[in-house]
């Protein structure tokens, strides 16, 4: 059987939705093929117990870019909105931090809070225009190009003379410098250092930190929120999004290949030995696959193939899912914050040394963690009166030395509990289902080669102008009718749609340049 | 992993004590880590034995790589520009091979031993490019330089030297081809190829029958003006034949810095080795920007008047007045056999078609003080050096 598109999108991601939405809308017949039963890639709301339901993946909204929401008229219905950080203390004494208000830290670290977040929100936001453009290719006569990064060098200037000089200064230096200078209270400390490495093969001395924090900045001033009925409600309005604009979504089928056909992209064949017919294939699937696996090293050049097979994209951070019979008494906690974004990083220095196994591919004896209980807010996730905690645990090596085994499991996930045991000793008297997803599983049951969450780390040798890689940066790679639209294209991870909606961008202002 | 023993100082060739026996000069240079002689006695004698009768030349320190597994030849196919599915079992193929941006890293020979098993012979050595380019590919490729002593035998008597030592069947070989004989017990293989130009052949054999072969070649060509002979004289016949020489008539892209110091294989004249109807090949995309765009550089070769060599010339659109500078000589040579002043050069396109004149500016020496003159020269088509019997087979009894 053979059917013919004028664009396959291969993975209904979010950013796969996004692009196959805005192609379809300007009317391309468009057929997007998911390899799970459902649609979202890493977004997706999954039942890993009896009744219990979590976000299997990303679990926490912070990043999807207004231009998306404005572009295709999403409005997605939110269970908790502009969510405080609670950064728990050992003695009870709880730092929270709603956007540029610090409460509970030490003397003076409030006001220096507030300069800090004015300063990395500027920053942020400047970054935040480039997300939403395809980034400039370097050494270039095209116009567009020279424009946006004349526009990029103007923009930078326009900070004044200080601000930039700080702005240079800081893009590539790490966390843990920026807060031991600026922050006196080692929980505040802890806190910013997580937020820089959530997600990331990174410590807070590692360099680069800063900009992982300016990324996460970048999406909504670091504001962040939880969708009701978890992340798959985000990629369900998107996928009904995409099917009104005609898209036809085809879940179920895992792509084996994308035929190449005398250089140029000409359909794709699925496992099942279907084969699909277009000039255009779009792969939501991270740089990895899509040029190792799906397309072939044959069909793409040396120094290509070289860059790429090096990506660097070693995820690093687990997901623990735990169902509760009840709500943990944490001490210092007040009721309502249950509904918060919990973190369990007491210390810049235990964020580090945390990490530190991570280098030698073992994990964390002592793991850092992001806590939410989505069911506290949104009820419908756990049966009556049960909740479910959903928790992103570093360090977790990809990698893992020994490999991820059930014993090493049971170890990472035994150490997870005991670390959150600390603030919430009644935790394990209420688990009754339990769920660890390690980046090896996250490779398994999403696709992302490596399980990173940014489809390759997100550090400047693999970011705008060269991002995934050079020779590829612009959405479009090296054979002809291939492009690139996930989180491994620029800007990156996270539930943003930018990637998405940049490839579509960029795929029909070629064709009308064409 | 086992310790292996390191060599210390330069290599000798499985060959070296029979040169070294004819050598007089002790004029030795370094071939990437091979002892390698200059000459041997007379480097003119040399050459005219090239020319003339058959001259013997040590290439074991030639870079050799033994390529196979299941995805060989794709695998080989992606690294060059040519076709090389059309090079069958037996066959040997010159080639190029290209960075992504379509730059020449290196050419050499391609020798397609059996099915599926090839051996790549080039002037340097390029294992790190190897290995990557074999990412995503199920193929072995092993340094094999030392386990292979090999001899280049040329001239016009060379098929006779080496039918007198017993090859026989020898003379259906065609230029390109490859043909195995026992010698000894051991496997001697022959490939009509060479760097000469001239009628010839090479010879690859286990290093441990390197001597004996040496002496039975010898031995052979007693009667028919076998001589050794050493680089300088094949750096003569080989820019007399055409060929290209790394570092001298191009530079590897891998190794080069400077934007612009690099060669495409079109602007080094290899249009014929670049097979665009392969669907995919390292420098495809570049290289056919490249056609449709026009190249910046074109290779000529340069017959020049007046005798005196024009080693690094300028080259100069017109003789006087509002002359321009549009290249420069990257070989040359007075060519005995030829009787003709010859250069290869690179000049910036449109300069340099074929049949168009061009100006070299040569410096010479006399007696400490310089000197200079403006030559005229003519850009030519074909190699300076192509007898008929370089191709004839069977090849005539000399």
């Amino acid at each position: 059987m053979t059917d013919k598109y004028d664009a396959i999108v291969v993975g209904g991601g979010h950013n796969g939705l996004v692009c196959s939405a805005l192609l379809a809308r300007s009317g391309k017949q468009v057929l997007v093929l998911e390899a799970n039963d459902q649609v979202g890639g890493a977004a997706v709301t999954r039942e890993f117990a009896d009744g219990h339901s979590v976000s299997a993946c990303a679990h926490l909204l912070y990043q999807l870019q207004p231009s998306v929401r404005k572009d295709l008229g999403l409005r997605p219905k939110l269970s908790s909105e502009n969510m405080a950080t609670i950064a728990l203390d050992d003695d009870g004494d709880h730092v929270r931090i709603t956007g540029n208000t610090v409460t509970g830290a030490r003397e003076g670290d409030a006001e220096s809070y507030r300069a800090f977040h004015k300063r990395m929100t500027r920053f942020a936001d400047l970054l935040r225009t480039y997300f939403n453009k395809t980034p400039p290719r370097l050494g270039t006569s095209d116009f567009s190009d020279l424009l946006t990064l004349g526009r990029l060098g103007i923009d930078v200037r326009l900070l004044g003379k200080t601000e930039m000089r700080e702005f240079l200064r800081l893009i590539g230096i790490n966390i843990h410098d920026e807060v031991t200078e600026r922050f006196d209270c080692p929980v505040l400390k802890g806190a910013i250092s997580l937020d820089a490495v959530l997600g990331t093969h990174l410590g807070p001395r590692s360099p680069n930190t800063i900009m992982t924090y300016l990324y996460r900045l970048a999406g909504d001033h670091g504001r962040v929120a939880m969708p009701t009925g978890g992340m798959g409600s985000v990629s369900e309005e998107l996928a009904h999004v995409a099917r009104d604009a005609g898209v036809t979504i085809r879940t179920g089928m895992p792509v084996s290949r994308i035929i190449i056909d005398n250089g140029r992209v000409a359909g794709v064949e699925t496992e099942s030995g279907e084969r699909f017919d277009s000039m255009t294939v779009i792969s939501n699937a991270d740089p990895k696959r899509t040029i190792m696996d799906l397309v072939g090293a044959r069909h793409v050049e040396t120094g290509f193939t070289h860059r790429v097979h090096h990506l660097r994209m070693k995820g690093n951070a687990a997901k623990l899912h735990l169902a509760l019979d009840g709500l943990p008494a944490i001490a210092g906690l007040s009721k309502n914050e249950y509904g918060d974004r919990i973190v369990i990083a007491p210390t810049e220095h235990y964020v580090e040394r945390a990490f530190n196994p991570a280098k030698y591919g073992e994990s964390s004896p002592e793991p850092v963690l992001e806590i939410t209980f989505p069911s506290f807010r949104d009820p419908s996730l756990a049966p009556t009166g049960k909740h479910v905690m959903s928790a992103v645990v570093q360090y977790a090596p990809y990698a893992l030395k020994g490999g991820w085994d059930d014993a090493a499991r049971q170890e990472f996930e035994a150490a997870a509990i005991r670390v959150i045991e600390k603030y919430a000793p009644d935790i394990t008297q209420r688990i009754t289902a339990s769920e660890l997803l390690t980046p090896a599983d996250i490779e398994r049951e999403f696709h992302i080669t490596g399980g990173h969450w940014h489809h390759g780390e997100l550090t400047l040798d693999q970011f705008l102008f060269v991002r995934p890689v050079c020779g590829a940066a612009q959405y479009r790679m090296p054979v002809d009718g291939l492009y690139l639209c996930g989180a491994g294209a620029h800007p990156g991870g996270g539930v943003s749609g930018a990637a998405g909606r940049n490839a579509a961008r960029a795929i029909l202002s070629r064709e009308k340049a064409a | 992993m086992t310790n292996q023993e390191v060599p210390q100082g330069r290599l000798r060739s499985p060959f070296h004590s029979r040169i070294s026996a004819v050598d007089t000069l002790n004029q030795w240079h370094e071939w990437k880590g091979y002892s390698s002689a200059d000459a041997l006695y007379c480097e003119d004698t040399e050459y005219f034995a090239i020319r003339n009768t058959t001259a013997v030349f040590d290439l074991t320190p030639m870079t050799k790589y033994r390529i196979t597994g299941p995805d060989a030849l794709e695998y080989i196919n992606r690294l060059v520009t040519r076709d090389m599915s059309k090079i069958k079992p037996g066959r040997v193929a010159y080639a190029v091979w290209c960075d992504d941006r379509g730059q020449v890293i290196d050419d050499g020979t391609i020798f397609h031993l059996k099915e599926g098993e090839y051996r790549l012979c080039s002037q340097e050595r390029h294992m790190a490019w190897l290995q990557t380019a074999a990412i995503g590919f199920d193929v072995s490729i092993v340094l094999e330089t030392e386990d292979v002593a090999a001899l280049a035998v040329q001239g016009p008597t060379s098929f006779t030297v080496l039918s007198t030592m017993g090859l026989d069947g020898l003379e259906d070989l065609k230029p390109f081809g490859l043909m195995n004989f026992d010698f000894d017990g051991a496997d001697l293989m022959v490939s009509r190829t060479g760097f000469t130009g001239d009628l010839g052949y090479e010879l690859w054999i286990e290093p441990g029958k390197a001597e004996l072969l040496w002496d039975a070649l010898f031995e052979a060509g007693k009667l028919h003006g076998i001589r050794a002979m050493g680089t300088h004289a094949l750096e003569l016949a080989r820019i007399e034949a055409g060929y290209l020489a790394a570092y001298e008539d191009f530079l590897p892209a891998d190794a080069t810095v400077r934007n612009g110091r690099t060669r495409s294989p079109l602007e080094l004249g290899l249009d014929w080795l670049v097979d665009f109807k392969k669907p995919n090949f390292n420098g495809r995309r570049a290289l056919a920007e490249e056609k449709r765009n026009g190249s910046t550089w074109r290779l000529v070769k340069l017959d020049i008047e007046g005798n005196k060599a024009a080693h690094s010339s300028y080259i100069y659109s017109r003789e006087k007045g509002n002359r321009k500078e549009i290249g420069f000589v990257t070989s040359a040579a007075w060519s005995p056999v030829c009787k003709q002043n010859i250069a290869i050069g690179t000049v910036r396109v449109p300069h340099g078609e074929v049949g168009s004149n061009v100006w070299v500016e040569i410096y010479y020496q006399r007696e400490m003080h310089w000197s200079r003159a403006m030559a005229k020269a003519t850009v030519v088509d074909k190699p300076f050096w192509f007898p008929p019997r370089r191709s004839a087979t069977p090849p005539g009894p000399y």
